[in-house]
């Protein structure tokens, strides 16, 4: 068992960490929030350039070659700056569900504009009335003399109101499938928004809209297995946010005097802390369990779920308290604390969510006797 | 032992009820259950409705509009405003500086400013906090210097709620440095906030709301004549207030109503083939919060009667009145699930309440940190049981 990060893996955490020490303060996050798209192309194209955006696409379709450690190992240093760039839903996970394909190099072109910056995707999967694990699935895919047209409507477009094309899972007849929609095709219309962290995102409506077929040996098993990349890599970036939290709470309560004293030396809340760090060390040794489990090349949504449920709980935590231990100031928009607190909510809603893991789990305790690490 | 109303006292219950929902305007009820009060002006227009009926200062002596009602009807008259979604008469004004002037006020000040405070023609804040006296509000710094029949104000307060509303602002200020005690050296201040010299700097909130402010103080005169009080004992008035303001918070109503929208809401978000209400997690977990409000209720219910340890009681009921009312949020951000990812969006796709879910949450986190944080509530109840 080893849990250190290798040389190259150390270094490519502290390529990430210096790119967003030398991009971004406070201040400038907050102005990048407000504007129009909500991050940075410069920071993208840096991004690009020390191979984050293809970190997981092999070197022969243009990309670093790189594994799930290594994409865990990004997203918490994202989590930890609150990198705005969508580095996850834009860049790896678009590319994960082109490289399930029976043949990636047909999407070679693709693949080496994710891993240059030049090209946005997104998924489209969920629609109205899901709530994770349920996916209806209800747009229609129809084969005609032209190709294929898709009609339906997706929602909650991670980033999709920027996409350059839509990964959208659809049903031709009962089978579902999953195709690649240019985002400036015809028939397509996206509805932006917001999202609490200050993020984006859009809903898409598909009205015929032509589409290529993405060949997958078995579509659903790829759209889970991208949901558990999906979720692992959020685990992990919400571990970054998490400690980054905690540092700047226990920071605040040393400088911060009532009293006549440092509010860290009054015991109730240097045991709130200690609290803290220890739930974030729970959903640490979770997170690290999923992305091993995964770099096995198993990808049970047991795992996802059991690492999702554990930091789901720490975040809610973290965040509550956080917020708590800074009084006032806690819950304004221009201090820092009640960003990661938002952005922490934020990642257990597209988990799924602690109930919903929680419901997987309890269904399934009578299938095995004694838990067991898979 | 009895818990049930009096006949008398149901006949009151009847009577309010019917009241609010008669008299107060449907579209100022339908804002607030939905979380959108206007302000200033839904509460301006609500508490001179209740002022116009005798209802806006009931816990006023009777010389200036009070109603002398036994602590029964006065928590059902609130439980029965919060249960009808009729936002709360300005507090600063109704439970604050009314009962200090009625209590400690001159003849001239309460002539003057309470006709005015129950009707809500002076809007009140309240300039107690400052940046480096928050839960240590004695440590406060704001000077006033004696200058003639003036006082010369110097200083910031911060966290002031609604100040941007405001015509008057009641405050604390340090008009002794040198006194042996930091507590003795305060007085209570009623600033105009017209007068020259002040500047009030809004801070959103979370959820994006501008509900307090910075207020600057820079050599602001304030005439003697708005001393509350002797010079120096301001400490004793605004504990009497502060007393006041923590058995208002336990707002059981307010929790009941949030509850009872968690479970329609729950009822109408589709999971798997059913609802999330199908869940037994959630069930549970909604059951139990109405039970804890349940025991929060009889122990209002006992605190009314004179049942409790009256030195711990108001902390109790503060302490476990935020806890529920953060909680509650909690749970309606967590029915909102995937939905509550899509703000600013059109409300005919991710409903309004969906949309604001987290960052409500987020900003409601406020109840457990003003009005005395939950360890101060703590710290309180725990000196009536060492007595240290
Ligand atoms: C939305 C909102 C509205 C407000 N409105 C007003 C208003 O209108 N007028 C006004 O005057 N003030 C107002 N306040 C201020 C409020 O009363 C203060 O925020 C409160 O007193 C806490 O002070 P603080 O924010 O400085 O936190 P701090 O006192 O710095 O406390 C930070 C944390 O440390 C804890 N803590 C502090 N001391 C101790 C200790 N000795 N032992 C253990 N824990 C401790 C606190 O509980 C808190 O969790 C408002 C605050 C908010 C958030």
């Amino acid at each position: 068992m080893d849990f250190t990060l290798s040389r190259e893996q150390a270094a490519l955490r502290d390529a990430v960490r210096e790119l967003y020490r030398r991009s971004y303060d406070i201040e400038r996050l907050r102005e990048t929030a407000t504007a129009d798209r909500g991050w940075r192309a410069d920071v993208w194209r840096s991004l690009a350039d020390t191979g984050i955006l293809g970190l997981a696409i092999p070197e022969d379709l243009g990309g670093a070659g790189a594994g799930i450690v290594e994409v865990a190992t990004v997203m918490t240093e994202l989590g930890r700056v609150l990198a705005p760039e969508p580095v996850l839903d834009s860049a790896l996970i678009p590319a994960d569900l082109l490289l399930r394909s029976n043949n990636p190099r047909q999407w070679q072109e693709t693949l080496e504009g994710i891993a240059s910056g030049e090209l946005l995707g997104a998924i489209a999967h969920e629609e109205w009335g899901d709530r994770w694990p349920h996916r209806a699935i209800a747009t229609s895919a129809t084969e005609t003399i032209d190709g294929w047209i898709l009609s339906g409507s997706k929602r909650l477009v991670k980033h999709g109101d920027v996409a350059d094309f839509y990964l959208v899972s659809a049903r031709a007849g009962d089978d579902v499938a999953v195709f690649m929609v240019d985002g400036s095709t015809q028939g397509l219309s996206r509805t932006a928004f917001r999202t609490p962290d200050r993020r984006r995102g859009a809903h898409l409506l598909l009205e015929k809209s032509p589409a290529t077929l993405i060949e997958l040996g078995d579509p659903d098993a790829a759209l889970r297995r991208v949901e558990t990349l999906e979720q692992v890599a959020l685990c992990a970036e919400a571990i970054g946010s998490m400690e980054e939290a905690l540092r700047i709470t226990t920071d605040y309560l040393g400088s911060r005097k009532q009293f006549g004293a440092a509010l860290v030396t009054y015991q109730a809340l240097a045991h709130r802390l200690a609290d803290l760090h220890v739930l974030v060390e729970m959903a640490r040794s979770m997170s690290l369990y999923a992305v091993a489990v995964v770099e096995d090349g198993a990808g049970e949504t047991r795992i996802a779920s059991r690492a999702a449920l554990q930091v789901c709980r720490s975040a809610r935590a973290v965040g509550h308290e956080s917020i708590h231990l800074h009084g006032g100031i806690g819950v304004t928009e221009e201090y820092v604390i009640g960003q990661y607190a938002a952005r922490l909510m934020a990642i257990e809603a597209r988990l799924g969510g602690a109930l919903e893991h929680l419901q997987q789990l309890a269904s399934g305790i009578d299938s095995y006797d004694k838990v067991a690490l898979g | 032992m009895r818990m049930r109303l009096s006949n008398d006292e149901a006949l009151f219950r009847q009577e309010i009820r019917q009241f609010f929902s008669t008299q107060i305007p449907e579209d100022i009820q339908e804002r607030s259950a939905a979380g959108e009060t206007r302000e200033p002006d839904d509460i301006a227009a609500v508490q001179r409705i209740l002022n116009e009926h005798g209802y806006a200062v009931p816990s006023w002596p009777t010389a200036w509009g009070g109603r002398d009602w036994s602590p029964v009807q006065e928590h059902v008259f609130l439980d029965e405003m919060h249960l009808a979604h009729v936002p709360e008469p300005l507090t600063f004004n109704v439970d604050m500086i009314g009962p200090v002037l009625c209590e400690f006020g001159t003849d001239e000040q309460k002539a003057r400013f309470l006709p005015g405070t129950a009707n809500l023609d002076i809007w009140w804040c309240q300039g107690f906090s400052e940046p480096d006296a928050g839960s240590d509000l004695a440590s406060l710094r704001t000077s006033a210097v004696r200058d003639g029949a003036e006082f010369v104000v110097n200083g910031q307060k911060t966290w002031t709620t609604l100040a941007q509303h405001a015509d008057w602002m009641f405050a604390l200020v340090r008009t002794n440095p040198d006194a042996p005690k930091r507590q003795k050296g305060i007085s209570f201040l009623l600033i105009d906030m017209r007068s020259p010299g002040i500047t009030v700097r809004p801070i959103t909130l979370l959820d994006g709301s501008v509900e307090v402010n910075e207020v600057f103080l820079s050599d602001v005169r304030v005439p003697v004549a708005n001393l509350v009080g002797e010079q120096d004992h301001g400490w004793t008035y605004a504990k009497f207030l502060l007393g006041n303001e923590r058995t208002r918070v336990a707002r059981v109503g307010v929790s009941k109503n949030r509850l009872a929208q968690a479970k329609r809401l729950a009822g109408e978000t589709p999971a798997g083939r059913g609802t999330l209400l199908d869940d037994p997690i959630l069930r549970a977990r909604i059951a139990e919060m109405e039970n804890e409000l349940a025991a929060l209720e009889v122990t209002l219910f006992r605190a009314t009667s004179g049942d409790v340890d009256q030195a711990a009681i108001a902390s109790i009921l503060k302490l476990r009145g935020s806890e529920l009312q953060e909680q509650t949020t909690e749970l309606i951000a967590d029915i909102a699930g995937p939905t509550a990812l899509a703000v600013d969006g059109p409300s005919d796709e991710i409903p309004r309440w969906a949309q604001r879910s987290i960052r409500s949450y987020l900003t409601q986190r406020k109840v457990g940190i003003y009005g005395g944080s939950s360890e101060v509530q703590r710290m309180i109840i725990a000196k009536t049981l060492t007595g240290r």
